[in-house]
């Protein structure tokens, strides 16, 4: 074999070549592939999302001429508050929508007719009545907000399903709906009560208001204690702590591992300490702020660590030479230069913290609540907890809306990333 | 009145207090602040410190402390009968009232109304005294430290001295939660395993608590088999691992060694992404996009497909590990140095031939450090599945059918009404103690395996 011409290194080599450049070529091009997977997983999750949730922002409304009946609103003739606050709007609901449709008859067919309209319409004249009490005795086109149902079917979900899923609405209403919209009576609009309203049962009523407060306050929170304790941790272990000291050591192995800790057991812990031990009021902005400050506490302290740590010693050293006290040191020179760090550090455990559900749904931040949190106290619910409370719902019109509550969780994620961006941009500094 | 009222006015009492400090300090002086210890702010911020710590330590104990005082209090002037009811059914008479406080359901029983119109003055006298109080600590501290302020004050050290303690105080939180996880969930699961003994959770291939709350039911032990829960969790873990772990480690060899600087700058944050986008959402994807998707692919194929398969929340889990496996690896081949590769060019490899042989193998520890971190993110992991995998504990290796997991049972057990001395919520702690058992001790070895092989060029 040795002496064949044709197995000279050189012609070995030269046979091996192509196929040792191939299989360089296949794993160049399965880095690609991975790469480009990733990016397409990534754009299949957020279109998806967005397919499904942009509907929401729209809302179908219905325009009725309204009668505001004296006789209804104030039969015995007060015009006080009160009366007028109880009054019953449905009714003149009811009656706009017989003058409508007076072919309506039968007890069925007509409930089935006033359900083209959303429980909450009635509340809508109550307010414009409140705030407009001359309104009384005249007649006016309102628009008023259509059921969840109708809605599915103006924006097409019944089409698309087949006539399987059309069994929430009836032919004849589906008849009403096609002859409402082609007297130009129905219209989609933009949802301001997605915006401006509390969890509901109606889809049609259900917004996202009362969610994004509860997020702000227990955010809010998370973010006065965690910085500074962060802040404060890792300007201790950093700048003052002994080297080579066991509590030291057993201090800076508990951070770690607490960043490695999954969500769901902090939860159990705010379950135990804060709820049964300290007795703090359930559901609330206050034990999910808490909360959510111990999970993010380890964040913090090892970006603040690590801006400490990029803050070069000669600053350090001048700042002794001219004679401040070690505190002086850090709180007039050190800190100033690692603070952009560190906030760009919280920034992005705040943008956690914001969409962690796991945790608060343990301390009962699942809760259905209506009203709109005014502090801390208040029973509360999360953005992301909305989330998934919605998605897990049966009804079309509440897995929409979950969907657009996601494209909003999205957006404040962005805009807190963004700004950290900013931040390390903007104050990045080269010694 | 409201401790966010009195948080406020305490911080307005500090500034005065600051305000305070520095001009007393200037008075002192006689004009010359250079015959002052200090710098005068450090007066100020003496006054402020004497201000607001006492007051605030006050305001916090007693707001920790109220309701269980007046609960006591409450009890204590219950009537004879109620009083010695046993402890759950006491536990129930104190629902009411707080029902009745709350204004959710009006009480019918007159000593509940009685109890309930008893604890509204109790917390409104606690109120009263707690603002009294404050106030007092508050303005006494601030006078009290303002009289003591002379020219020879060691401001600066005070001041400083208790700043140092609570940066130390600080960075002892983290030990302080570390305790509290485990006294927390290690209490409670003792509790449970009191009630189930310990072999029949850790060994028992049956999990039902559903049953097991049944009232009068004996021996409810036979369903707290943790083993389902294990598998379960393992399997879609595992089904996360096989997407994640190629697909990130290719992206990560191609994004190191291959991508042109422009490309590399351009991908690597838009994979992080998907670090960043929120668990609820993924959760929301693997329930409504990706299981809808699979059934129907498993219906034109004639396979059965179960809604809540663990294909389906594995396959999303994994997308949502990538990044993570891919940003861990590609910091490890990146911190192979040069000289390696070079090496091996020299001896005529290719650059295929240099990863596979050299570059990797030397990374091999941080990546599978990284790998085992990831796969202990992946068993704590809790809204993906929570949403798209099942909640009945199947014990199979079928990943078509419906599994459920220990995070989707702790949010089972939890959600909803509790009462703390059944062993279904129990089991929920002792869940979540081998939760944290198996992430902890993934995250030691992970930490072992980069600190123990990892390779020292320098």
């Amino acid at each position: 074999m040795n002496n064949q011409p044709s197995s000279s290194p050189a012609d070995r080599l030269a046979r091996t070549l192509g196929r040792r450049r191939a299989r360089e070529t296949r794993l160049k091009i399965y880095g690609i592939l991975a790469v480009a997977t990733g990016l397409v997983l990534l754009t299949v999750l957020l279109s998806s999302i967005l397919l499904l949730g942009y509907r929401a922002f729209q809302q179908t409304y219905i325009a009725l001429d309204i009668h505001f009946d004296p006789q209804v609103i104030a039969p015995d003739g007060r015009l006080d508050l009160d009366s007028l606050r109880g009054a019953d709007y449905s009714a003149l609901i009811r009656r706009a929508l017989q003058d409508k449709f007076p072919e309506v008859t039968g007890r069925r067919s007509k409930r089935s007719l006033y359900r083209l309209l959303s429980v909450g319409a009635p509340n809508q004249l109550r307010k414009m009545v409140l705030a407009d009490s001359h309104l009384i005795g005249t007649t006016r086109t309102v628009w008023l907000i259509a059921h969840s149902d109708v809605d599915m079917y103006m924006k097409g979900y019944f089409e698309q399903n087949g006539p399987s899923q059309q069994g929430r609405l009836k032919d004849a209403q589906t008849g009403w709906i096609e002859q409402l919209a082609a007297e130009d009576r129905l219209e989609k609009r933009f949802n301001w009560v997605f915006f401006t309203s509390g969890d509901s049962r109606e889809p049609e009523l259900a917004g996202i208001l009362g969610a994004l407060m509860g997020s702000i306050y227990a955010i809010g929170l998370t973010l006065a204690l965690s910085f500074p304790l962060g802040v404060a941790a890792a300007v201790y272990l950093e700048e003052f702590a002994p080297k080579k000291n066991f509590w030291v050591d057993l201090i800076e192995v508990n951070i770690n591992n607490l960043a490695a800790v999954p969500s769901i057991v902090f939860g159990l812990l705010g379950l135990a300490v804060y709820l049964n031990f300290f007795g703090l009021p359930r559901s609330t902005p206050l034990v999910g702020g808490l909360v959510l400050t111990l999970m993010t506490l380890p964040t913090i302290i090892i970006a603040s660590r690590a801006a400490l740590k990029a803050v070069p010693p000669w600053i350090r050293e001048a700042a002794l030479g001219v004679g401040a006290s070690k505190m002086q040191m850090v709180t007039d020179h050190v800190l100033p230069l690692a603070l952009p760090g560190m906030l760009t550090g919280a920034i992005i455990g705040i943008a956690q913290a914001l969409g962690e559900t796991a945790p608060l749904l343990m301390i009962g931040m699942v809760a259905f609540i209506v009203d709109i949190p005014q502090g801390l106290t208040d029973p509360a619910t999360a953005l992301p907890v909305q989330i998934y409370l919605w998605a897990d719902s049966a009804e079309r019109g509440f897995v929409e809306r979950a969907a657009a509550a996601i494209l909003v969780l999205l957006l404040f994620m962005l805009i807190m990333n963004a700004l950290a961006i900013i931040l390390r941009r903007r104050f990045e500094r080269r010694w | 009145m409201q401790p966010d009222t009195l948080i406020l006015i305490l911080l307005g009492l500090s500034a005065c207090a600051y305000y305070i400090g520095i001009r007393r300090a200037l008075a002192v002086s006689g004009g010359h602040p250079r015959k002052l210890h200090s710098l005068p702010r450090y007066y100020g911020y003496f006054a402020v410190l004497w201000c607001a710590l006492p007051a605030l330590l006050i305001l916090i104990l007693w707001l920790a402390l109220d309701d269980k005082v007046i609960t006591q209090l409450v009890i204590a002037a219950l009537p004879e009968e109620v009083r010695e009811l046993p402890e759950e059914r006491l536990n129930l008479f104190f629902n009411q009232v707080r029902n009745a406080l709350a204004g959710v359901i009006p009480p019918r029983d007159p000593t509940v109304q009685a109890a309930a119109e008893h604890y509204r003055n109790l917390q409104a006298i606690s109120g009263g005294c707690l603002t009294a109080l404050t106030l007092v600590a508050a303005i006494a501290g601030a006078i009290w430290a303002r009289n003591r302020i002379r020219p020879d004050l060691w401001a600066r050290n005070q001041v400083e001295k208790i700043l140092r303690f609570f940066l130390i105080l600080s960075s002892v939180l983290a030990i302080l939660t570390t305790i509290g996880i485990v006294l927390s969930v290690l209490f409670e699961s003792l509790r449970f395993f009191k009630q189930v003994p310990l072999p029949d959770f850790l060994f028992g291939l049956h999990w039902s608590p559903q049953i097991a709350i049944r009232p009068g039911q004996v021996g409810s032990s036979g369903a707290f088999g943790f083993i389902p829960l294990l598998a379960g969790t393992l399997l879609i873990s595992a089904i996360a691992m096989l997407v994640a772990v190629p697909l990130g480690l290719l992206a990560a060899i191609y994004l190191a060694e291959f991508a042109h600087r422009k490309v590399r700058a351009a991908t690597k944050p838009l994979l992080e992404v998907l670090a960043g986008v929120p668990t609820v959402v993924y959760g929301f994807f693997a329930a409504l996009v990706v299981a809808p998707f699979l059934h129907g692919l498993g219906e034109t194929v004639a396979l059965e497909i179960s809604f809540e398969s663990a294909l389906g929340a594995g396959l999303v889990m994994g997308i949502m590990i990538i990044p993570f496996v891919s940003s861990l690896s590609d910091d490890v081949i990146h911190a192979v140095p040069q000289n390696l590769r070079d090496g091996a060019y020299a001896l005529g490899a290719t650059r295929a031939e240099a990863i596979t042989q050299v570059v990797i193998p030397a990374a091999l520890p941080g990546i599978v450090g990284g790998v085992l971190l990831a796969v202990s993110r992946a068993i704590g992991e809790t809204m993906i599945v929570v949403m798209a995998a099942g909640l009945s504990a199947n014990l199979t290796l079928n990943p078509l059918e419906s599994v459920t997991t220990i995070t989707v049972q702790i949010v089972g057990l939890l959600v909803g009404d509790q009462e703390f001395d059944s062993p279904k919520t129990l089991a929920a702690f002792a869940l979540g103690l081998v939760l944290f058992l198996i992430t902890l001790s993934l995250n030691v070895l992970a930490l072992h395996v980069v600190r123990k092989y990892r390779e020292e060029y320098e």
